[in-house]
């Protein structure tokens, strides 16, 4: 794969829940060191998508590739296969996910948090997973947390973790489900600053957010998605500034106070 | 109350006495780890089965469920002789309770496992573990804290049931005194003497298992 090719690709994906199509044909391109912000009304589709690009959901038509291999399947129509559980488990190792509920292991503590995807997954002996743990806590401004088990953190110090856990594994690409959604307004800024960090450090991400100011400032590009299609894509400027669909005005409408 | 006479009649049959204080802890320690390993296995089972084994194991922990234990005792023990088998009482008795305490632990450990949040899976997923690995240190983990106080209570509840054993002949605790009872006639002194013996076998249980649980605090939801 040349450096030039997209990270990630999604085709023509498709997801269903019984008879309710979620997604109905999803086209997207992330390219290295992008940052792409998903943007939309809930419902629209965009954490089910983030979920399906490491295989937390299937998807049943279409391909999403990282790195030129196809996640969760071989083959394609008729013929598409299920690849077995070992495969896909070793495709998400490849993949950071950080979630709206930052989901941290209860009976772990921050660095045990960090450590145990290190040693039993990647293999690191402990004493080196300490050490990356230690750097990750502390980039995350966590230092002195380390040994703090997760109730005993505020939800923003619990996020940090949460994606110093989801980074120490070097993911080709991060992905943030709403990381900000759940915590008390106060307690936004010092994660988004933790993001912000990530992206300048040229972490290819893609970003489920409501925190417009955010996404206009990190993002390469937003994507509008409008009842589990991408109705609308483009750099936070143009989008912001120059909405072409209606849809895509009304929902911005509901932000107007950021955008005064 | 005669203690005096009860000291002397329990000196007289402390061999006895001490062997069947010995078979009852044999018969509990035995029941407690086959009902753990087995109903951990068929809690797993209940919980990550394809639908057939669903189907054949929760068969298997309701019928169980449903019959007193007395009655597995003796079912066990004249089936295996009605089709030939040389199995002791003591064999048959430990095999039945072990059943019945499977049956329990089984459930026990299918609602624990299915009390830990889908979003805990989920981010063990999404740091690459493999589905043994996110049960032995995500799942299981937690699983197993929330486990603990039924666990102890049907640990007791497993020492209590070895004295169903007495009624196939095996020569428990409460046996032995009841043949110290026959010859000395002590009634109400050995058996307060029993309900001190297993009180304070559950009593220590149940205290080992506040201990581990007071340890375990630290993990909160």
């Amino acid at each position: 794969m040349s450096d030039t090719a997209p990270l990630l690709t999604a085709r023509d994906v498709h997801k269903r829940y019984g008879a309710l199509e979620v997604l109905k044909g999803i086209d997207l391109d992330v390219s290295r060191g992008e940052v792409v912000a998903l943007i939309g009304s809930s419902g629209s589709g965009k954490t089910t998508f983030l979920r399906c690009v490491n295989m937390l959901e299937e998807y049943h038509e279409g391909a999403i590739t990282l790195d030129g291999e196809q996640i969760g399947y071989r083959g394609a129509g008729s013929g598409r296969k299920r690849i077995a559980e070992r495969l896909i488990v070793a495709q998400r190792a490849r993949i950071g996910i950080v979630f709206q509920s930052y989901n941290l292991f209860p009976h772990l503590t921050a660095e045990e948090n960090v450590t145990l995807g290190l040693t039993k997954v990647l293999g690191k002996s402990k004493a080196e997973a300490k050490d990356i743990a230690a750097a990750w806590l502390e980039r995350v401004g966590l230092a002195d947390r380390r040994g703090h088990y997760p109730y005993q953190l505020s939800g923003g110090q619990q996020q940090r973790v949460a994606i110093a856990r989801a980074v120490a594994a070097e993911p080709k690409l991060m992905l943030f489900d709403e990381v900000t959604s759940a915590l008390d307004p106060e307690l936004v800024g010092e994660v988004l600053e933790v993001m912000r960090g990530l992206a300048s450090s040229g972490m290819t991400m893609i970003v489920v957010s409501h925190e417009m100011l955010f996404v206009s400032a990190v993002a390469t590009r937003v994507v509008f998605m409008e009842q589990g299609r991408v109705a609308e894509t483009g750099p936070p400027d143009e989008l912001f500034r120059h909405p072409k669909s209606e849809r895509l005005k009304s929902f911005l409408g509901r932000f107007h106070q950021v955008f005064r | 109350m005669d203690l005096i006479g009860l000291r002397h009649e329990i000196f007289v049959a402390r061999w006895t006495l001490l062997s069947g204080f010995t078979t009852t802890m044999e018969v509990s320690v035995l029941v407690i780890i086959i009902g753990t390993i087995f109903g951990l296995l068929l809690g797993l089972g209940l919980t990550y089965g394809n639908r057939p084994l669903r189907w054949l194991i929760r068969a298997y922990v309701d019928i169980i469920r449903g019959i007193p234990a007395l009655v597995l005792i003796f079912f066990a023990y004249y089936a295996t002789s009605l089709i030939g088998l040389n199995v002791s009482p003591f064999g048959a008795g430990v095999f039945a309770l072990g059943a019945f305490a499977t049956a329990h632990i089984g459930e026990l450990t299918r609602g624990a496992v299915q009390s830990i949040p889908q979003a805990q899976t989920d981010a063990a997923k999404s740091i690459g573990l493999g589905f043994w690995k996110r049960l032995a240190y995500a799942i299981l983990p937690q699983a197993l804290r929330r486990m603990l106080p039924s666990w102890v209570n049907i640990a007791s509840e497993m020492v209590k049931g070895s004295t169903l054993l007495s009624l196939i002949g095996v020569l428990d605790l409460l046996l032995a005194a009841q043949q110290a009872i026959a010859r000395s006639f002590l009634i109400i002194e050995f058996y307060m003497a029993l309900m001190i013996v297993y009180f304070v076998i559950n009593f220590t249980i149940s205290r080992i298992g506040a201990v581990v649980e007071r340890r375990m605090a630290y993990v909160r939801f």
